[in-house]
């Protein structure tokens, strides 16, 4: 299968202080693999790095074959390299059709018309009924988005990302702080993302992980320790070492 | 009343219909308002045609606060340019009133382009004493440019000719009241349709997160600089309507004092619906003009109470008041079967 | 030459006047994160109560000031209880309203009990008369203002960084939440802290008289530019507060002495760039 995605020794020092060391990571189309690691390990960041919310120290991120470490974070994402985020960042003020419509605007490159109503046009308006519809979120389009469950906020960032068109999605831990019994709403979600897509999840929740992904990437402090199948994950030395303690020794190792 | 309220959930996009009558009953509203001035107070048309003056002033200010959370305390810069570009204008033999108008909205756009540019580049703190400086500066620049500007004594001695060639500028200042109260209502109409498309709910987006809009693929620097262009053109035209009803611009109207002001109506009026702009400048200057009349430093601490008040007790202005008490009434009358 | 020593000295205790005022200012909004716009309403009052003790009491010039120091706190301590306490933390725009607001209550009222007049505060003779440094005269109040400076700047200094008050208050300003924790009554310190300020904005007050003359207007008139130097400095720093104080009040002072026509222009050019290029300030901390 063809390479969609590469990232090249990217590293980031705060200070002294490494963040993220020399992580390379390719991705085809369809994958679907999980970013696992300790707290502190450098997942956000690395997220972070990838989207250009960070610029790196040195290292590079290609997208399509196209080196895109110089670009922002807004020309990143219309090229097709999409975020969702940790702790939900959406407009307490307007609702989920407004924050679907919004996205689906601008992907148009129409969103910064003066001229025009935001709900004219039939064809953007199916466009978000379905995608609405697709994650469950038909029943509470029209409320503020401030009084939504935090579940169905999650599948907004979800759709919001989606509305994006994009080719590579990473998803920064979808199911943190979403009650129990609103945690399959997500999973179900996710199953049904476009099959062409690369996906790349951050989570902690272990059985998420095992059902969603076909490749586990394990962090820690800031370098990649593992790489493989699910199955083997539990069995590997140094994830056990990263996950049971004496993070020094794993640092050491580099 | 009820029957709106039954068939609202039905119609299938609510909120547009819903914002229609709501819109269409505020212009009523400004209108019936209009109206009831002119007949009210005929001695004081001068002191009204000011208050649409700064009104639009005010609207151009929530743009930027109300709708983008860019807050300004320099809009005066954008006024003034406006007012001085039209008193200039009509020295110089442009005197049909509409033109003025339109040189005033330029005027104001440019100022707001150049305005938008310097402050954007800092945020919070710094991006506040920006446009205080943006504003000092061309104050002092318009008193040494005294050639032009006519410094200290300010721009006189200019007429505008007869609206469409028929309505003189009169004594009473009916013409030019009459002429602001149109200019007023077209410029909230526009403004109205300015908020509702794709841009303006954009910038409502910028002004609670603008990393979120960036990582939806949106620039958000382009997007605030086209509202302090906007707002700039509707400063301007306020500028323009002064300069135009008073026959004379004053130093007065590139002040830290008047952007301060035009910041403290406007949040006594409520911030971000448009209305709250104008119910503060209207309850503002009304007062202004009652109790300062009897002390200057009575108004003054009447409008510093008030000011502390609403930060305390009401947060959404006064217009907010009126909004948080409809639904409330509403919901009463909902319940009953 | 003459011209150039005459417009240091003046440029000098005009910057060390300014910093008297401003760093009471600065210690608000780098620790207490309040942009306090009423600040310089505070200086007013200070200085309206030195002038009404000097000339209505018949009380000298020290005990003017000490009255006038000691009255402006006693006022602003159950303001800081019932408003200001309010307004920590929450959006700048709140508090530049709220402090806008206690501004024009400040102006109304006084005026309302004090008349609306310019208020002049007496120079002692001592003050009065040039003083001789040998190769040059020097008006004494220029003198007295500068070492007033100093003192302030040089006190201030000894109490954040040798004293145990410091140390809390280091503590508070770096993170609150752990201070509160560590046993420190941050609510004390906050308040300390702004009597402390308030001090300062009334000692400046009366004592930067000369140049800002104390009228009616005075808490707005100069608003702003107590604002504009605390945020070129950086808000919260000492040296930043000086270098700003020093930086603008040479800029100000040279622009009226060669071109007074352009008022007060060369002072805002300035500060729009130098905040275009250092937007928290010369010595401003990471927000």
């Amino acid at each position: 299968m063809s390479e969609l995605f590469r990232v090249e020794g990217l590293s980031k020092s705060f200070g002294g202080l490494a963040v993220s060391r020399e992580i390379d990571l390719a991705m085809n189309a369809g994958d679907r693999l999980a970013l696992i690691g300790p707290n502190g390990a450098g997942k956000t960041t690395f997220v972070n790095l990838v989207t250009g919310q960070l610029r790196p120290s040195s290292g590079r991120v290609v997208l399509n074959g196209e080196d895109v470490t110089g670009l922002g974070a807004v020309r990143r994402v219309r090229k097709g390299l999409v975020r969702t985020f940790q702790v939900t960042r959406l407009f307490s003020d307007l609702t989920p059709e407004e924050h679907v419509t919004l996205t689906v605007l601008q992907r148009l490159g129409r969103a910064t018309r003066i001229i025009g109503r935001f709900r004219g046009d039939a064809e953007v308006s199916a466009e978000v009924e379905s995608l609405l519809r697709t994650l469950g979120l038909l029943d509470v389009a029209r409320r503020k988005v401030g009084e939504i469950a935090y579940g169905q906020q999650r599948l907004l960032e979800i759709a919001i990302a989606l509305a994006l068109k994009p080719k590579v999605l990473l998803l920064d831990e979808p199911a943190a702080g979403v009650p129990s019994t609103e945690t399959p709403r997500i999973e179900q979600a996710l199953e049904h993302l476009p099959p062409s897509l690369a996906v790349l999840m951050i989570e902690h929740d272990m059985d998420l992980v095992f059902r969603f992904a076909r490749r586990v990437v394990v962090l820690a402090a800031g370098e990649i320790i593992f790489e493989g199948l699910p199955s083997d994950v539990a069995a590997n030395e140094k994830v056990r070492e990263a996950y049971l303690g004496n993070y020094a020794h794993a640092r050491r190792v580099a | 009343m009820q029957v709106i309220a039954k068939s609202r959930p039905v119609a299938s996009p609510p909120k547009a219909a819903g914002h229609l009558v709501r819109d269409g009953a505020g212009l009523v509203l400004i209108l019936a308002a209009g109206a009831a001035g002119y007949w009210l107070f005929p001695d004081n048309l001068a002191l009204l045609t000011r208050v649409i003056a700064i009104a639009l002033l005010v609207l151009s200010l929530d743009l930027l606060v109300g709708y983008c959370g860019v807050a300004s305390l320099g809009q005066a810069t954008l006024f003034g340019a406006g007012a001085y570009a039209a008193g200039m204008a009509c020295l110089r033999g442009v005197t049909e009133p509409m033109t003025l108008i339109a040189i005033g909205a330029v005027a104001g756009a440019c100022a707001g382009l150049v305005m938008g540019t310097i402050m954007l580049r800092a945020h919070g703190l710094a991006q506040l004493v920006l446009s205080i400086a943006i504003v000092q500066l061309a104050h002092e620049a318009a008193n040494k440019a005294s050639a032009y500007t006519g410094g200290s004594d300010g721009l006189a001695g200019f007429s505008p000719s007869p609206l469409f060639g028929t309505f003189e500028f009169d004594l009473w200042g009916r013409t030019a009241y009459l002429f602001g109260l149109g200019l007023l209502v077209l410029v909230f109409i526009a403004l109205k349709f300015v908020v509702a498309s794709p841009f303006g709910v954009l910038c409502r987006g910028i002004k609670e997160d603008p990393v979120r809009i960036r990582s939806m693929g949106a620039f958000v620097f382009p997007v605030l600089l086209k509202m302090f262009v906007i707002s700039g053109a509707v400063a301007g035209m306020g500028g323009a309507l002064a300069a135009i009803s008073t026959q004379v611009v004053g130093l007065d109207s590139v002040s830290f004092e008047l952007s301060a002001n035009s910041l403290v109506m406007l949040v006594l009026g409520g911030l971000g619906s448009l209305y709250g702009a104008l119910i503060g400048t209207v309850i503002f200057m009304g007062f202004e003009h009652v109790v300062s009349a009897i002390n200057p430093f009575h108004w003054m601490t009447m409008v510093g109470a008030l000011l502390i008040a609403v930060v305390l007790v009401a947060p959404g202005g006064l217009g907010g008041l009126v909004s948080r008490l409809r639904p409330r009434l509403r919901g009463r009358n909902g319940e009953q079967p | 030459m003459q011209t150039v020593f005459s417009i240091a000295i003046d440029a000098f205790a005009y910057g060390m006047a300014l910093f008297i005022i401003c760093i009471g200012l600065s210690l608000t909004m780098g620790l207490m994160r309040v942009i306090n716009l009423a600040h310089g309403a505070f200086a007013m009052i200070a200085g309206y109560i030195a002038s009404y003790a000097q000339r209505e009491l018949g009380t000298g010039y020290a005990v003017a000031i000490l009255l006038a120091i000691l009255g402006t706190i006693a006022i602003s301590i159950p303001l800081e209880r019932l408003l200001y306490r309010r307004i920590y933390g929450s959006p700048q725009l709140t508090q530049v309203l709220m402090t806008i607001g206690i501004t024009f209550c400040v102006i109304g009222i006084t005026n309302f009990f004090f008349g609306p007049t310019l208020k002049t505060i007496p120079l002692p003779a001592a003050l009065s008369t040039p003083v001789d440094l040998g190769f040059r005269t020097v008006a004494g109040h220029r003198l007295f203002v500068m070492a007033c400076g100093v003192i302030v700047a040089g006190g201030l200094w000894f109490l954040i960084e040798k004293t145990a008050f410091g140390i809390k208050l280091r503590a508070t300003v770096d993170n609150a939440g752990m201070a509160d924790a560590l046993g420190i009554k941050t609510q004390v310190v906050y308040a300390i802290s702004f009597a402390i300020a308030m001090g300062l904005a009334a000692f400046g007050g009366v004592v930067a008289a000369e140049f800002l003359p104390i009228e009616p207007y005075y808490a707005l008139r100069y608003m702003v530019t107590f604002l504009v130097v605390v945020s070129v400095g950086g808000a919260g720093s000492i040296p930043g507060a000086l270098l700003a104080c020093l930086v603008l009040g040479a800029i100000d002072t040279t622009g009226r002495y060669l071109m007074p026509d352009f008022g007060n222009f060369f002072f805002y050019a300035a500060v729009i760039a130098i905040v275009c290029v250092f937007p928290r300030g010369f010595l401003g901390r990471a927000q």
